[in-house]
């Protein structure tokens, strides 16, 4: 109750204020992913969904040019064992400068940077975009929910509406009521300059409908969980040390607690006998 | 030091007094951890030491992350997520060193406003203020070039924005920007001297500590009374005072260790709630943000630089004044800047004979009012430049002139302070005489 409440306030202030007229973009709603809150760790079954994904579907355009292949095998992230990543690296072509040409990809090589060259890197993505900044933009439930990275790219790949009747046919671009930084018509436009609908046109065309892909698991490849799948496995290629941080933060928040305890004790024992010359 | 009476280090063994001869390090050490200290100094004196805590920090944290990066604006931004991916324990190391700066500024203006409001910037302490405010300003510095380095969107346009403030200096500012750039725009000599400069002030600012400890050392501790230490006579000023070592430094260490436990519930549960989610989109000279903005620490200054528009009669009249010289723009790099001389020349501008804000009723209720002006500042730094926000930091900026340059003289002046206990001793004495331990402050006389 109090989450739905919270979003509709958030909804409510982003739609009266200014958001639309800056190119803003409609709510992002959050999911509650397994990585989320200070003991959250990913789902090694859904990073190997979403690189699943990610492979057949977003590589055709999109690159990950900072992670190297190897780090699929790694404990916390997709983990797959050490001869799927060798065979999984084969799947790409590199370019070496050392033989000037291109090569099969070894487990050592990054993911190959974007095909297209209009469409961004997606290594941070998950990083470079803030779903929610709430409450009051003070941001503090990204201690619980994270910046909401993920979710605004689930909440993008799900944004896609028919377009509002104001806009021309022929407008380029595919409506998406998430993507707040693409063309806008004229003619869906108030006359101070804010939009009448959220979202904005966005180049890319929808890239998921449901059922793209087929998981040997037997999974549900609804569009809803593909979105998911595929966002919870950009959030691992943004932080792939998201586990490791977050231990060494728990382990590090307990010494502290104890260290402060055990100060406050000594520094009680060390200015008693000062304090008790002054009591009556 | 200190013109406190105290005991000093006297050299015993025959090794002890042959390197005293030679060298009086330890003497030196001696006196620097002994040093008579006030006994009822609050928990607002435990910055200094969460100050010089972050400062090792940040060079220890600093010094490992050089070792991987590399300062090219090819290679900066992936050098940073080759640190959070390939290098042990790299990801760590970059957080708390990006942290790090935000807790560093967390203790800095909490150590600033201390100072205000117990008077510490006050005869004969003028000195170690001063001191204290050129690190303040080289802190500024050093975080901004800092910033610069992970090569995001908002490093560069950040440092677009900010250099570009020193092309609104008349006549020789752009000369100014592009020897301070390198070059016509930020760019690759940008980011290399921005690097070297990163690394080099963090000394400057330890160089400075020293000479900081040392002006406190000489004048002794303020307090929360600003009753000095007497010095009459050795057993006079124990009455006042206990040693540095152990009872301020188990003390302070405690402190430490309570602000360390929620930096790392920060940096291992939400390390980018303080940064910019741009900054994890590289550098792009073609590609402005929709939003341009610094981080929080900065948001005060900001705001004042922001606020003198070329609406404002002051603007106009200096302009006017100065035949169009002085425009908006430089209005509001004068105005940011001398924001900060303000505040440094606070030491002549207070005409309070009375040192404690403690005792000075009047004052307690201005000094309240400019914390809540400077949180008031910060947010309006962060919100777009349109109303209602331009006015409501017209008036924030102008409130913090006002406290420094009109209320400080006059409320030395007209205000009629209470009384102050005759010696620290006395104020300990109330403090802790009442029954129960601990009693609350403002507890009944010892008598």
């Amino acid at each position: 109750m109090f989450k739905k409440l919270a979003a509709s306030a958030v909804a409510a202030v982003m739609l009266s204020t200014s958001v639309f007229a800056a190119g803003g973009a409609g709510p992002v709603e959050n999911i509650d992913f397994s990585f989320d809150g200070p003991f959250g760790s990913f789902d090694q079954n859904q990073l190997q969904r979403g690189l699943q994904i990610y492979t057949e579907v977003c590589a055709a355009c999109h690159g990950l040019k900072f992670v190297p292949i190897r780090t699929l095998g790694d404990e916390g992230g997709p983990h797959l064992p050490e001869d799927q990543v060798r065979a999984y690296a084969e799947f790409y072509e590199v370019f070496d400068p050392e033989i000037d040409d291109f090569r099969v990809a070894t487990p050592n090589d990054h993911f190959p940077a974007s095909g297209l060259e209009t469409a961004p890197d997606l290594s941070l993505m998950a990083k470079a975009r803030a779903g929610f900044h709430g409450p009051y933009g003070l941001g503090i439930n990204q201690l619980m929910n994270g910046i909401g990275g993920a979710e605004y790219i689930a909440s993008l790949l799900n944004g896609y509406e028919d377009p509002p009747s104001c806009a021309p046919e022929d407008f380029d671009g595919h409506y998406n009521v998430t993507f707040g930084a693409g063309g806008y018509p004229e003619e869906c436009k108030y006359e101070d300059g804010s939009h009448k609908y959220p979202g904005s046109w966005i180049a890319m065309a929808p890239p998921l409908w449901g059922d793209d892909v087929e998981f040997a698991d037997g999974h549900a490849t609804d569009l809803h969980h593909l979105t998911e799948d595929v966002s919870a496995f950009l959030m691992w290629t943004a932080e792939p040390k998201l586990v490791a941080r977050k231990q060494a933060g728990f382990v590090g928040v307990l010494f502290l607690t104890v260290l402060s305890v055990l100060l406050y004790l000594t520094n009680k024992r060390i200015w008693a006998p000062v304090k008790a010359r002054y009591k009556k | 030091m200190g013109g406190i009476p105290h005991d000093h280090y006297e050299p015993k063994a025959a090794w002890e007094k042959g390197l005293a001869k030679r060298l009086p390090i330890v003497g030196l050490l001696y006196d620097t951890l002994m040093i008579p200290t006030p006994k009822n100094l609050n928990w607002m004196w435990i910055w200094g030491i969460v100050l010089t805590f972050c400062l090792a920090l940040q060079i220890i944290t600093g010094i490992v992350l050089v070792m991987h990066y590399t300062p090219h604006v090819d290679y900066a931004f992936s050098s940073v997520e080759h640190i959070m991916r390939n290098v042990n324990g790299g990801a760590m190391l970059r957080y708390i060193h990006m942290n790090g700066a935000s807790l560093f500024f967390v203790a800095v203006y909490a150590h600033i406003f201390r100072g205000l409001y117990y008077g510490s910037y006050k005869a004969p302490r003028e000195i170690t203020w001063v001191i204290g405010m050129l690190i303040y300003v080289l802190m500024m510095g050093t975080a901004f070039m800092g910033y610069v380095l992970p090569w995001g969107q908002m490093s560069f346009w950040g440092a677009t924005v900010i250099t570009g403030l020193f092309g609104a200096v008349p006549f020789i500012g752009e000369a100014m920007q592009t020897w301070l750039l390198g070059g016509p725009a930020v760019d690759n000599a940008t980011l290399n001297r921005f690097f070297s400069l990163h690394y080099l002030l963090p000394f400057v600012i330890a160089g400075l500590v020293v000479l900081h400890i040392w002006a406190f050392h000489t004048t002794g501790n303020n307090n929360p009374t600003g009753v000095e230490v007497r010095r009459g006579s050795k057993e006079e000023a124990e009455k006042d005072t206990l040693p540095f070592w152990p009872y301020f430094v188990i003390k302070d260490l405690f402190a430490l260790a309570v602000i360390l436990v929620v930096f790392f519930a920060v940096v291992g549960f939400m390390p980018n709630f303080l940064g910019h989610p741009d900054n994890y989109i590289e550098a792009n000279a073609l590609a402005t943000p929709a939003h341009i903005v610094p981080e929080w620490y900065f948001l005060p200054f900001y705001a004042i630089l922001r606020a003198f528009t070329d609406e404002v009669w002051v603007v106009q009249l200096a302009s006017f004044l100065t035949a169009g010289i002085v425009d908006a723009k430089f209005f509001g790099v004068v105005a940011m800047f001398g924001a900060i001389v303000a505040m440094a020349l606070a030491p002549w501008l207070d005409t309070s004979s009375v040192r404690s804000g403690r005792y000075r009723p009047m004052f307690k209720w201005w000094f309240a009012l400019l914390v809540v002006d400077f949180f008031v500042l910060m947010w309006v730094g962060a919100m777009p430049a349109e109303e209602p926000y331009n006015t409501i930091s017209l008036i924030a900026s102008t409130y913090w002139f006002a406290y420094f340059l009109v209320i400080l003289p006059l409320l030395g002046v007209i205000e009629k302070p209470d009384a102050q206990p005759d010696t620290i001793e006395d104020d300990f004495a109330a403090h802790y005489g009442a029954d129960g331990a601990g009693a609350a402050p403002s507890a009944q006389p010892a008598e």
